[in-house]
Protein backbone atom coordinates (compact mmCIF):
# COMPACT_ATOMS: atom_id res chain seq x y z
CA UNK A 1 0.00 0.00 0.00
CA UNK A 2 2.55 2.63 -0.99
CA UNK A 3 1.22 4.00 -4.09
CA UNK A 4 -1.20 7.23 -3.60
CA UNK A 5 -4.07 5.17 -4.49
CA UNK A 6 -3.47 3.01 -2.09
CA UNK A 7 -2.74 5.73 0.60
CA UNK A 8 -5.68 6.84 -0.55
CA UNK A 9 -7.79 4.21 0.40
CA UNK A 10 -6.53 3.54 3.79
CA UNK A 11 -7.22 7.08 4.45
CA UNK A 12 -11.29 6.81 3.02
CA UNK A 13 -11.54 3.47 5.39
CA UNK A 14 -9.98 4.89 8.26
CA UNK A 15 -13.67 5.99 9.26
CA UNK A 16 -14.98 2.96 8.81
CA UNK A 17 -12.49 1.13 12.08
CA UNK A 18 -11.05 -0.54 10.05
CA UNK A 19 -7.70 1.23 10.20
CA UNK A 20 -6.66 -0.87 12.95
CA UNK A 21 -6.83 -3.61 11.43
CA UNK A 22 -4.06 -2.37 9.23
CA UNK A 23 -1.62 -1.06 11.43
CA UNK A 24 -1.15 -4.51 13.11
CA UNK A 25 0.44 -5.68 10.00
CA UNK A 26 1.95 -8.61 11.49
CA UNK A 27 -0.07 -11.91 11.00
CA UNK A 28 -2.01 -12.95 14.75
CA UNK A 29 -1.48 -16.05 16.06
CA UNK A 30 -3.82 -19.11 15.89
CA UNK A 31 -5.90 -19.41 19.10
CA UNK A 32 -4.88 -21.40 21.64
CA UNK A 33 -8.64 -24.00 21.89
CA UNK A 34 -9.39 -22.63 25.69
CA UNK A 35 -9.61 -18.94 23.95
CA UNK A 36 -12.15 -20.59 21.72
CA UNK A 37 -15.96 -18.45 21.84
CA UNK A 38 -18.63 -19.28 19.33
CA UNK A 39 -20.25 -16.77 17.86
CA UNK A 40 -23.10 -17.41 20.18
CA UNK A 41 -21.04 -15.58 23.04
CA UNK A 42 -20.80 -12.60 21.42
CA UNK A 43 -24.51 -11.86 20.78
CA UNK A 44 -27.33 -10.16 23.12
CA UNK A 45 -29.31 -11.94 25.57
CA UNK A 46 -32.39 -11.38 23.48
CA UNK A 47 -30.91 -13.19 20.09
CA UNK A 48 -29.21 -15.86 22.41
CA UNK A 49 -32.83 -16.71 23.87
CA UNK A 50 -34.33 -16.27 20.31
CA UNK A 51 -31.80 -19.04 19.14
CA UNK A 52 -32.22 -21.15 22.32
CA UNK A 53 -36.31 -21.54 21.87
CA UNK A 54 -37.99 -23.55 19.07
CA UNK A 55 -40.73 -21.41 19.59
CA UNK A 56 -38.92 -18.21 18.83
CA UNK A 57 -36.16 -19.24 16.40
CA UNK A 58 -37.05 -18.54 12.87
CA UNK A 59 -35.01 -21.16 11.39
CA UNK A 60 -37.43 -23.67 12.54
CA UNK A 61 -39.85 -23.00 9.61
CA UNK A 62 -36.93 -23.86 7.25
CA UNK A 63 -36.24 -26.96 9.18
CA UNK A 64 -40.22 -28.19 9.07
CA UNK A 65 -39.31 -27.69 5.29
CA UNK A 66 -36.54 -29.93 5.43
CA UNK A 67 -38.31 -32.81 7.31
CA UNK A 68 -41.10 -32.54 4.51
CA UNK A 69 -38.46 -32.97 1.29
CA UNK A 70 -36.59 -35.74 3.33
CA UNK A 71 -39.87 -37.48 3.27
CA UNK A 72 -41.03 -36.37 -0.46
CA UNK A 73 -40.07 -38.76 -3.14
CA UNK A 74 -38.09 -37.20 -6.10
CA UNK A 75 -36.39 -37.76 -9.38
CA UNK A 76 -36.41 -40.54 -11.77
CA UNK A 77 -35.71 -43.10 -9.16
CA UNK A 78 -38.93 -42.14 -7.21
CA UNK A 79 -36.49 -42.45 -3.98
CA UNK A 80 -37.16 -40.28 -1.13
CA UNK A 81 -34.52 -39.40 1.51
CA UNK A 82 -36.24 -41.66 3.54
CA UNK A 83 -36.39 -44.77 1.75
CA UNK A 84 -33.16 -45.37 2.06
CA UNK A 85 -32.01 -43.15 5.40
CA UNK A 86 -35.10 -43.73 7.01
CA UNK A 87 -35.62 -41.96 10.33
CA UNK A 88 -32.90 -38.84 9.91
CA UNK A 89 -32.91 -38.55 13.71
CA UNK A 90 -31.13 -41.77 13.86
CA UNK A 91 -29.35 -42.03 10.60
CA UNK A 92 -27.64 -38.19 10.30
CA UNK A 93 -27.14 -38.12 14.24
CA UNK A 94 -23.45 -36.84 14.05
CA UNK A 95 -23.11 -36.59 10.17
CA UNK A 96 -22.76 -32.94 9.72
CA UNK A 97 -20.02 -32.49 12.49
CA UNK A 98 -18.02 -34.74 10.26
CA UNK A 99 -18.22 -32.41 6.82
CA UNK A 100 -16.71 -31.20 4.64
CA UNK A 101 -15.54 -34.53 4.53
CA UNK A 102 -13.85 -36.56 2.06
CA UNK A 103 -15.40 -38.22 -1.03
CA UNK A 104 -13.77 -40.89 -3.34
CA UNK A 105 -15.97 -40.59 -6.18
CA UNK A 106 -15.01 -36.73 -6.28
CA UNK A 107 -11.65 -36.91 -5.55
CA UNK A 108 -11.86 -34.06 -3.00
CA UNK A 109 -13.72 -33.34 0.06
CA UNK A 110 -17.91 -32.14 -0.20
CA UNK A 111 -19.42 -30.10 1.94
CA UNK A 112 -22.96 -31.40 3.08
CA UNK A 113 -24.10 -28.99 0.19
CA UNK A 114 -22.67 -30.80 -1.82
CA UNK A 115 -22.61 -34.44 -0.56
CA UNK A 116 -26.89 -33.89 -0.68
CA UNK A 117 -26.61 -33.54 -4.21
CA UNK A 118 -24.27 -36.03 -5.05
CA UNK A 119 -27.37 -38.05 -3.28
CA UNK A 120 -30.06 -36.22 -5.60
CA UNK A 121 -28.10 -36.48 -9.00
CA UNK A 122 -26.47 -40.47 -8.41
CA UNK A 123 -28.76 -42.17 -6.16
CA UNK A 124 -32.28 -40.09 -6.80
CA UNK A 125 -31.24 -39.28 -10.28
CA UNK A 126 -32.94 -36.07 -9.88
CA UNK A 127 -32.04 -33.03 -10.02
CA UNK A 128 -29.41 -31.03 -7.81
CA UNK A 129 -30.84 -28.34 -6.38
CA UNK A 130 -29.71 -25.12 -6.59
CA UNK A 131 -27.02 -23.20 -3.65
CA UNK A 132 -28.64 -21.10 -1.38
CA UNK A 133 -31.97 -21.97 -2.80
CA UNK A 134 -34.87 -22.56 -0.01
CA UNK A 135 -34.89 -26.53 -0.54
CA UNK A 136 -31.35 -27.00 -0.27
CA UNK A 137 -31.08 -24.59 2.78
CA UNK A 138 -33.69 -26.20 4.58
CA UNK A 139 -32.51 -29.92 3.86
CA UNK A 140 -28.98 -28.67 5.04
CA UNK A 141 -30.26 -27.21 7.90
CA UNK A 142 -32.54 -30.34 8.82
CA UNK A 143 -29.87 -32.76 7.96
CA UNK A 144 -27.34 -30.68 10.30
CA UNK A 145 -29.98 -30.21 12.73
CA UNK A 146 -29.52 -33.93 14.08
CA UNK A 147 -26.17 -33.22 15.13
CA UNK A 148 -26.95 -30.35 17.38
CA UNK A 149 -24.99 -30.10 20.66
CA UNK A 150 -22.24 -32.43 19.21
CA UNK A 151 -18.52 -31.63 18.87
CA UNK A 152 -17.33 -30.95 15.38
CA UNK A 153 -14.91 -33.36 14.30
CA UNK A 154 -13.92 -33.23 10.76
CA UNK A 155 -11.06 -35.65 9.64
CA UNK A 156 -8.07 -33.33 9.60
CA UNK A 157 -5.65 -36.27 8.21
CA UNK A 158 -5.51 -39.20 5.12
CA UNK A 159 -6.44 -37.70 1.78
CA UNK A 160 -8.49 -34.57 2.60
CA UNK A 161 -5.40 -33.14 4.36
CA UNK A 162 -4.17 -31.39 1.41
CA UNK A 163 -7.11 -29.22 0.58
CA UNK A 164 -7.35 -28.75 4.30
CA UNK A 165 -4.22 -27.27 4.12
CA UNK A 166 -5.03 -25.02 1.04
CA UNK A 167 -7.93 -23.85 3.03
CA UNK A 168 -5.41 -22.62 5.85
CA UNK A 169 -3.43 -21.13 3.09
CA UNK A 170 -6.47 -19.02 2.14
CA UNK A 171 -7.39 -18.14 5.98
CA UNK A 172 -3.54 -16.91 6.22
CA UNK A 173 -3.57 -15.11 2.80
CA UNK A 174 -3.85 -11.24 2.43
CA UNK A 175 -6.05 -10.61 -0.40
CA UNK A 176 -9.14 -7.99 -1.93
CA UNK A 177 -7.98 -4.10 -2.41
CA UNK A 178 -8.07 -3.62 1.53
CA UNK A 179 -5.32 -6.23 1.30
CA UNK A 180 -6.84 -8.16 4.87
CA UNK A 181 -6.37 -11.73 6.04
CA UNK A 182 -9.40 -12.94 7.42
CA UNK A 183 -6.68 -14.36 10.52
CA UNK A 184 -6.28 -10.83 11.05
CA UNK A 185 -9.86 -9.86 12.40
CA UNK A 186 -10.51 -13.36 13.62
CA UNK A 187 -7.68 -14.47 15.59
CA UNK A 188 -6.23 -11.09 16.31
CA UNK A 189 -9.19 -8.23 16.67
CA UNK A 190 -12.12 -10.57 17.57
CA UNK A 191 -13.99 -9.15 20.43
CA UNK A 192 -13.06 -5.61 19.32
CA UNK A 193 -15.57 -3.63 17.22
CA UNK A 194 -15.85 -3.08 13.23
CA UNK A 195 -18.38 -0.23 13.32
CA UNK A 196 -21.54 -1.28 15.64
CA UNK A 197 -20.58 -4.87 15.21
CA UNK A 198 -18.54 -7.10 17.11
CA UNK A 199 -16.21 -9.22 15.26
CA UNK A 200 -16.11 -12.40 16.15
CA UNK A 201 -13.41 -15.46 15.87
CA UNK A 202 -15.29 -16.48 12.66
CA UNK A 203 -16.45 -20.37 14.29
CA UNK A 204 -18.90 -21.87 11.80
CA UNK A 205 -20.80 -23.78 14.50
CA UNK A 206 -24.25 -22.74 13.36
CA UNK A 207 -24.70 -23.20 9.88
CA UNK A 208 -26.94 -22.98 7.83
CA UNK A 209 -27.83 -20.45 9.94
CA UNK A 210 -30.86 -17.36 10.55
CA UNK A 211 -29.50 -14.12 10.12
CA UNK A 212 -31.28 -11.27 11.05
CA UNK A 213 -29.74 -9.02 8.65
CA UNK A 214 -30.67 -11.87 5.96
CA UNK A 215 -33.88 -11.81 6.76
CA UNK A 216 -33.73 -15.44 6.41
CA UNK A 217 -31.52 -18.36 6.34
CA UNK A 218 -28.30 -18.72 4.25
CA UNK A 219 -25.43 -21.05 4.03
CA UNK A 220 -21.59 -20.34 5.57
CA UNK A 221 -20.80 -19.71 1.85
CA UNK A 222 -23.16 -16.89 1.66
CA UNK A 223 -21.52 -15.39 4.93
CA UNK A 224 -18.21 -15.90 3.63
CA UNK A 225 -19.05 -14.18 0.24
CA UNK A 226 -20.30 -11.41 2.66
CA UNK A 227 -16.79 -10.92 3.81
CA UNK A 228 -14.96 -11.06 0.24
CA UNK A 229 -16.90 -8.39 -0.43
CA UNK A 230 -16.59 -6.46 2.39
CA UNK A 231 -12.62 -6.57 2.48
CA UNK A 232 -13.24 -5.50 -1.20
CA UNK A 233 -11.71 -8.90 -3.09
CA UNK A 234 -13.90 -11.00 -5.91
CA UNK A 235 -15.86 -13.40 -4.22
CA UNK A 236 -15.45 -17.23 -5.15
CA UNK A 237 -18.47 -19.00 -6.93
CA UNK A 238 -21.12 -20.95 -4.99
CA UNK A 239 -19.72 -24.51 -4.11
CA UNK A 240 -16.32 -23.57 -5.30
CA UNK A 241 -13.28 -25.33 -4.63
CA UNK A 242 -11.43 -23.07 -2.32
CA UNK A 243 -14.63 -22.30 -0.54
CA UNK A 244 -15.09 -25.78 0.30
CA UNK A 245 -11.15 -25.93 1.31
CA UNK A 246 -12.20 -22.61 3.62
CA UNK A 247 -14.63 -24.18 5.05
CA UNK A 248 -12.91 -27.55 6.09
CA UNK A 249 -9.93 -25.63 7.48
CA UNK A 250 -12.66 -23.59 9.43
CA UNK A 251 -14.11 -26.43 10.69
CA UNK A 252 -10.90 -28.25 11.78
CA UNK A 253 -10.35 -25.27 13.41
CA UNK A 254 -13.72 -25.45 15.51
CA UNK A 255 -12.93 -28.93 15.92
CA UNK A 256 -14.73 -30.34 19.62
CA UNK A 257 -16.84 -27.19 19.69
CA UNK A 258 -20.53 -27.75 19.74
CA UNK A 259 -22.45 -27.57 16.80
CA UNK A 260 -25.52 -24.78 17.13
CA UNK A 261 -27.85 -25.91 13.93
CA UNK A 262 -29.74 -23.81 13.34
CA UNK A 263 -28.19 -20.94 14.98
CA UNK A 264 -29.69 -17.18 15.01
CA UNK A 265 -26.97 -14.29 14.13
CA UNK A 266 -27.48 -10.70 14.56
CA UNK B 1 -46.15 -23.38 1.33
CA UNK B 2 -46.00 -21.53 4.26
CA UNK B 3 -45.93 -22.66 7.85
CA UNK B 4 -46.66 -21.28 11.15
CA UNK B 5 -45.61 -22.72 14.69
CA UNK B 6 -47.80 -21.77 17.61
CA UNK B 7 -47.01 -22.27 21.23
CA UNK B 8 -49.55 -22.65 23.43
CA UNK B 9 -49.53 -24.27 26.90
CA UNK B 10 -51.52 -27.35 26.60
CA UNK B 11 -53.18 -27.26 30.47
CA UNK B 12 -53.52 -24.36 32.51
CA UNK B 13 -55.18 -23.06 35.99
CA UNK B 14 -58.52 -21.32 35.51
CA UNK B 15 -57.73 -17.43 35.42
CA UNK B 16 -54.32 -18.22 35.04
CA UNK B 17 -52.10 -15.95 32.68
CA UNK B 18 -50.92 -17.57 30.18
CA UNK B 19 -48.07 -16.66 27.22
CA UNK B 20 -49.01 -17.66 23.23
CA UNK B 21 -46.18 -17.03 20.94
CA UNK B 22 -46.98 -17.48 17.23
CA UNK B 23 -43.93 -17.62 14.61
CA UNK B 24 -45.45 -17.67 10.54
CA UNK B 25 -43.30 -18.06 7.72
CA UNK B 26 -43.33 -14.85 5.17
CA UNK B 27 -40.78 -12.73 3.67
CA UNK B 28 -42.55 -9.20 4.25
CA UNK B 29 -41.95 -7.67 1.13
CA UNK B 30 -41.70 -4.22 1.67
CA UNK B 31 -42.76 -3.01 -1.37
CA UNK B 32 -39.77 -0.22 -1.08
CA UNK B 33 -37.18 -2.55 -2.66
CA UNK B 34 -36.19 -2.42 -5.94
CA UNK B 35 -34.52 -4.95 -8.20
CA UNK B 36 -30.99 -4.42 -9.95
CA UNK B 37 -32.94 -3.25 -13.40
CA UNK B 38 -34.62 -0.51 -11.34
CA UNK B 39 -38.33 -2.17 -11.16
CA UNK B 40 -40.07 -1.61 -8.16
CA UNK B 41 -40.76 -5.29 -5.70
CA UNK B 42 -44.30 -5.09 -5.13
CA UNK B 43 -45.78 -5.23 -1.86
CA UNK B 44 -46.37 -8.93 -0.15
CA UNK B 45 -46.81 -8.24 3.33
CA UNK B 46 -49.04 -10.27 5.85
CA UNK B 47 -51.87 -7.35 6.85
CA UNK B 48 -53.66 -8.78 9.56
CA UNK B 49 -54.07 -11.58 12.83
CA UNK B 50 -56.58 -12.62 14.86
CA UNK B 51 -56.45 -14.62 17.45
CA UNK B 52 -59.99 -16.03 18.69
CA UNK B 53 -60.59 -18.60 21.86
CA UNK B 54 -63.51 -20.63 21.68
CA UNK B 55 -64.97 -18.25 18.75
CA UNK B 56 -64.24 -15.13 20.59
CA UNK B 57 -61.53 -12.77 19.17
CA UNK B 58 -59.30 -12.20 22.18
CA UNK B 59 -56.30 -10.79 20.28
CA UNK B 60 -55.83 -8.83 16.98
CA UNK B 61 -53.06 -7.07 14.77
CA UNK B 62 -52.37 -4.81 11.93
CA UNK B 63 -49.20 -5.37 10.42
CA UNK B 64 -47.59 -3.08 8.43
CA UNK B 65 -44.35 -2.96 5.97
CA UNK B 66 -41.61 -2.43 8.51
CA UNK B 67 -42.25 -6.00 10.51
CA UNK B 68 -39.84 -8.02 9.95
CA UNK B 69 -39.73 -11.19 7.90
CA UNK B 70 -41.17 -14.29 9.29
CA UNK B 71 -42.82 -12.47 12.05
CA UNK B 72 -43.05 -13.40 15.99
CA UNK B 73 -46.21 -12.57 18.13
CA UNK B 74 -46.00 -12.76 21.60
CA UNK B 75 -48.78 -11.87 23.68
CA UNK B 76 -50.43 -13.09 27.01
CA UNK B 77 -54.19 -13.54 28.08
CA UNK B 78 -56.31 -15.35 30.56
CA UNK B 79 -57.13 -18.86 30.42
CA UNK B 80 -61.13 -18.94 31.03
CA UNK B 81 -62.25 -22.44 29.65
CA UNK B 82 -60.92 -25.58 28.32
CA UNK B 83 -61.44 -25.12 24.19
CA UNK B 84 -59.58 -24.19 21.25
CA UNK B 85 -57.75 -21.52 19.88
CA UNK B 86 -57.37 -20.64 16.37
CA UNK B 87 -54.96 -17.83 14.98
CA UNK B 88 -55.47 -16.69 11.57
CA UNK B 89 -52.93 -14.16 9.15
CA UNK B 90 -53.95 -12.90 6.15
CA UNK B 91 -52.31 -10.64 3.52
CA UNK B 92 -51.28 -9.28 0.22
CA UNK B 93 -52.15 -11.78 -3.14
CA UNK B 94 -54.57 -13.71 -1.12
CA UNK B 95 -52.47 -14.86 1.74
CA UNK B 96 -54.16 -16.81 3.86
CA UNK B 97 -53.34 -19.03 6.66
CA UNK B 98 -54.87 -20.92 9.75
CA UNK B 99 -53.35 -22.12 12.84
CA UNK B 100 -55.09 -24.00 15.85
CA UNK B 101 -54.01 -25.23 19.72
CA UNK B 102 -55.95 -27.09 22.37
CA UNK B 103 -55.69 -26.15 25.78
CA UNK B 104 -57.37 -27.72 28.83
CA UNK B 105 -58.21 -25.29 31.68
CA UNK B 106 -58.65 -27.31 35.22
Amino acid sequence: MSTRRGRWLRGAIAAAGIHACLASAALAAQLAPAERRSGYEFMSAETRAMQDDDATNPAVLSLLDGEELWNRKAGAAGQACAGCHGDARASMKGVAARYPAWDAAAGRPLNLEQRINACRTGRQQAPALAYESRELLALTAYVARQSRAMPIAVAADGPAKPFLDAGRATFYRRQGQLNLACTQCHDGLWGKKLAGNTIPQAHPTGYPLYRLEWQGVGSLQRRLRNCMIGMRAEPYAYGAPEFVNLELYLMWRARGMKLETPAVRP
Amino acid sequence: MARAVVSVPSTAKRGQVIEIRTLVQHAMETGFRRTQLGEAIPRDIIRSFVCTYNGEEVFRADFHPAIAANPLMTFSMVATASGTLEFKWTGDKGFSLTESAKITVA
